[in-house]
């Protein structure tokens, strides 16, 4: 899931000022599990910009709707009509839906109402974790199912680094060191011959490095 | 909401196990408490949302008291902690958004408090006075004068 956190009040309202129309859009999908962009958040952040709209005489009108999807057209078809009524519309998708809203509708300044952080799981109750850095070519075999990419701070393929303290990362001891969980799952499955054998430098030209990537599944195209 | 200029508007967010019933209890032993608050019965402050307090806001309210049980005693069991965060969470965007964050506050109290539900009442009221009507109500009146003159 994209895990998102939401703008300060007084970000976004330095990013809408000039505009007197405000769309607030949400997301259905993993912004609304995440609690940053979903209905209920949209009501609140539509709820703020109003009193902060009234308190400071900014002259915002603000609207609300949130879709099933953002990083799609045939569920941004159903906020069109919203969206072209909207001098402008904030956006409280990920990214991509951001960029899928703006692309869709050309001439309307669509901007970003949150912070797009990291691929990731509900930890615990209100509590994110980052699982995936999305590097296009996925190491999890070889490490038990912990990714040292994403959870080891230095990225290390052949680690430990022999900083750990106990279990824990000398960079951020609030976090588990991901080398002494990838030991611990290897040897629960068996597996620890697997750390014998040394990896070679990871290509990062599948990553971001490379500029956006794109996947084309021939079998899917019309 | 608001139609003298110089009083103020409190709501009071009142749980149905225990402050309503204070409040109830704070009638029948003739204990006086502000007019300036208005009460609304909610099953458990549980129940009550961020966009509740920021609504209650827009619509008009100087001040926001929200009043559940004491901790550990929730009929729901953790209602009135939920509601305790969700009361800061309130507060932080009303801080962003120009208003007083002691504009909303969350008390404790049990149904045989009648006595220490009025004094919140008033302290609360009290504190609203002192900060002064809504700048969101002063804006709405600017406005009324304004089509008036």
């Amino acid at each position: 899931m994209i895990v998102a956190e939401r703008k300060t009040i007084p970000e976004i309202v330095d990013i809408l000022k000039g505009h007197k129309n405000i769309l607030v859009l949400g997301c259905g999908t993993c912004v609304t599990v995440c609690l940053a962009g979903g209905e209920r958040e949209v009501s609140i952040m539509a709820s703020a910009l109003r009193i902060a709209s009234r308190a400071q005489n900014l002259g915002f009108k603000v609207s609300e709707l949130t879709i099933e999807r953002q990083c799609d057209n045939i569920f941004i078809e159903q906020a069109a009509e919203a969206i072209e009524k909207a001098d402008a519309v904030l956006s409280l998708g990920c990214g991509a839906g951001v960029q899928a809203i703006a692309e869709r509708f050309a001439k309307k300044p669509v901007y970003a109402g949150l912070n797009t952080k990291f691929l990731g799981i509900l930890e615990e109750r209100g509590t994110w974790t980052e699982k995936c850095a999305q590097c296009g070519e996925c190491v999890l075999a070889e490490y038990g199912g912990i990714c040292p990419v994403t959870r080891c701070a230095k990225h290390l393929l052949n680690g430990p680094c022999g900083g750990s303290r106990e279990d824990r990362c000398e960079v951020n001891p609030d976090r588990a060191c991901a080398w002494q969980l990838i030991y611990k799952r290897l040897k629960d499955i068996g597996q620890l011959d697997r750390l014998e054998k040394i990896s070679a430098p990871k290509k990062w030209g599948t990553s971001l490095s490379g500029g956006p990537r794109v996947i084309v599944r021939e079998d899917h195209r019309i | 909401m608001n139609s003298n200029n110089k009083e103020i508007t409190v709501v009071a967010f009142c749980c149905l196990y225990c402050a309503y019933a204070a409040a109830d209890l704070a009638g029948s032993m003739r204990i006086q408490y502000p007019a300036n608050v208005r009460i609304v019965r909610t099953p458990c402050t549980g129940r009550l949302e961020v966009e509740f307090f920021l609504k209650a806001f827009e619509s008009g309210a100087d001040g926001v008291l929200v009043a559940g049980c004491e901790e550990g005693s929730c009929h729901f069991k953790e209602g009135n902690l939920v509601a305790k965060r969700r009361v800061n969470y309130a507060r932080k965007y009303l801080q962003e958004s120009g208003l007083e964050p002691e504009r909303l506050r969350m008390v404790n109290v049990s149904s045989a408090m009648a006595r220490q539900l009025t004094d919140h009442i008033k302290d609360m009221v009290e504190t609203v006075r002192k900060l002064g009507p809504s700048p969101l109500n002063k804006a709405k009146r600017r406005q009324q004068q304004e089509i008036k003159s």
